[in-house]
């Protein structure tokens, strides 16, 4: 095994544990706090897979602003009441279709791409997926800056319309 | 490194943001499980972009848009928790539907 996969299988681990205790913890702004454990070793398996830039991004948008995002909600969205159960009565139910969906796509997964290998031929370096991104990309990615920036007025005017009631 | 890997933990990952979307009570938290499965979608599409050698990096470029369209549905989705707070007074969503 070499030094690649070993590093994979650890930073699996710490993702998918850290994972599992971002839902089920049961303080609010530990669960945000496992998040970006979980989300950091997913950008660390994002440089082994040679996307390093893909991993920047992650890195710098999800961890940098969709966590400090959530804990602002966490902190604005402070019940009264903190010791109402974290979770549903039918959490069992929950976690038995959580098992079933990965365990089916495992299944699958194993089933269509079991001996196939990741050898890294093209690696994502900033130059190259910004050359594939400027080039082959364009239409959808102005379509998205159109998208995103929708979505964030959106966001501003859901936000502002109860306040001045 | 053999494609497995990433792909059964992205399949956990799926699993384990499913269990949350559906278990957690607080809105803020089934957003998290959002999250998760999303970033699950990600370690696949570039998963499957390295193992393809893609000339087009199509797999890093579609996780590139991914990670945009969920920071905008996190911004819209926490926007929507704010305005159920400031109505209701609460976040829990079984409290809500009754």
């Amino acid at each position: 095994m070499s030094l690649t996969e070993l590093v994979f299988l650890v930073l699996a681990v710490v993702a998918a544990g850290s994972a599992l205790l971002s839902m089920t913890s049961g303080q609010l702004v530990h669960s945000a706090l496992w998040l970006v454990v979980t989300l950091g070793a997913v950008a660390g398996c994002f440089v082994l897979m040679t996307a390093e830039f893909v991993a920047w991004v992650q890195v710098l948008v999800y961890v940098g602003s969709v966590v400090v995002l959530v804990i602002f909600a966490l902190m604005l969205t402070r019940q009264t009441s903190a010791t109402t159960a974290e979770v549903t009565g039918n959490r069992w139910i929950a976690a038995a279709l959580g098992v079933v969906a990965a365990i089916g796509l495992g299944a699958t997964m194993v089933a269509g791409f079991r001996g196939e290998d990741i050898e890294g031929r093209r690696i994502g370096t900033a130059g190259s997926i910004g050359q594939a991104l400027f080039t082959d990309w364009v239409l959808p990615f102005e379509i998205l800056s159109g998208v995103l920036l929708a979505a964030l007025i959106g966001a501003i005017v859901i936000s502002r319309s109860g306040s001045d009631r | 490194m053999p494609l497995l890997y990433p792909l059964l933990l992205s399949s956990a990952l799926f699993g384990i943001g499913l269990y949350g979307v559906l278990a957690r009570r607080n809105a803020v938290l089934m957003l998290l499980g959002v999250e998760l499965m999303l970033n699950a979608v990600n370690l696949n599409l570039v998963a499957f972009d390295a193992w393809f050698a893609d000339q087009l990096h199509t797999g890093q470029v579609l996780t590139l848009f991914t990670i945009a369209i969920a920071a905008a549905e996190i911004g819209l989705g926490l926007a929507i928790v704010l305005a159920l707070f400031r109505a209701l007074r609460t976040v829990d969503v079984d409290g809500v539907g009754r």
